[in-house]
């Protein structure tokens, strides 16, 4: 399976997105965000950090870079996208995917784990994971997603509704919502789910001496999924 | 020929830097405050000398990239 990381100006999980890829059997080439071709990939990968210094909004300026618009036409023919932290402020920047993601409610920077729970299973990233409920890691000052009425009707509709943050035990309550979002989300796909943005950090959680393990239950199955 | 824009956060999206900056506000003294809201504004030197066309590409400009209209407005002021 081949895998392409693309590196802004500014993205700093860029590398520790390479190391999770190859670790799970990914043949992963990092692509610069001038480069006007996407490499041949099975996954596109928009890593986290702080593209362009997080100016004008978060993920703004990336999502007109050069080599978004191949990464845009390889998610309109339905190839896997996946955005993660400042990566899924970029897709929503690109209307990839529905909403936006604005400052955290409370106004601090949240750096710590969390659970999260799946909340559909109908789709090439979480089809066949046994757990309902996931550690992940999330580091970030702008995560409180938010839409209109009308947005999230449909994607409530249409279960675009990837990953809600919740407690251990998958209670999705207020209290488990770190930033604000509306309904918890922490993640949403495309109406098509070949393209998905989140928050967590999955590629934290690879390594038992770092943290925790669900992210390599999350690769794994990934990489299964697109066999 | 310069023209400016002002983004401003619709209505029903939480602006918690405008609570912040009232609740100073309060802090300070200035207790007839009933709400702030923050936006942004941008000066634009276009080479366009036409008012209407110069004003026509600043709406595309902020269609495009200055304002995300899922949550702002973009409002834009006559050229100097």
């Amino acid at each position: 399976m081949k895998s392409s990381v693309i590196t802004f100006p500014g993205s700093n999980c860029d590398r520790d997105m390479d190391v999770a890829l190859k670790k799970f059997g990914f043949k992963n080439k990092m692509v610069w965000h001038a480069d006007a071709e996407l490499p041949k990939s099975d996954l596109v990968v928009l890593p986290g950090g702080f593209s362009y210094g997080d100016y004008l909004r978060c993920g703004s300026m990336a999502s007109k870079s050069k080599i978004m618009q191949s990464v845009i036409n390889f998610a309109n023919s339905g190839g896997m996208v996946m955005g993660i932290c400042n990566g899924f402020q970029i897709l929503v920047e690109t209307g990839l995917v529905p909403g936006v993601l604005l400052r955290n409610k409370y106004l601090e920077f949240i750096c710590k784990n969390v659970f999260i729970k799946i909340n559909d299973k109908n789709n090439k990233y979480f089809k066949n994971v046994n757990n309902e409920v996931l550690e992940f890691h999330i580091a970030h000052n702008e995560g409180n997603y938010f839409c209109t009425n009308d947005q999230l009707k449909e994607i409530e509709d249409n279960s675009q509704i990837a990953i809600n943050y919740c407690d251990k035990n998958g209670n999705i309550e207020d209290q488990f919502n770190p930033n604000g979002s509306i309904k918890n989300i922490a993640g949403i796909f495309n109406k098509e789910k070949n393209v998905l943005g989140m928050m967590p950090h999955p590629e934290r959680m690879i390594d038992t001496s770092l943290s925790g393990e669900d992210g390599s239950l999350f690769f794994k199955n990934l990489i299964n999924n697109l066999k | 020929m310069k023209i400016s824009v002002i983004i401003t956060l619709k209505k029903d999206v939480l602006d918690p830097q405008g609570k912040v900056i009232h609740q100073t506000l309060e802090g300070m003294g200035f207790n007839d405050v009933n709400e702030v809201r923050q936006g942004k504004y941008f000066e634009i030197d276009t080479k366009e000398t036409n008012n209407d066309k110069a004003k026509a590409k600043v709406e595309d400009m902020c269609k495009k990239l200055l304002a995300n209209l899922v949550i702002e407005n973009y409002k834009i002021i006559d050229s100097k």
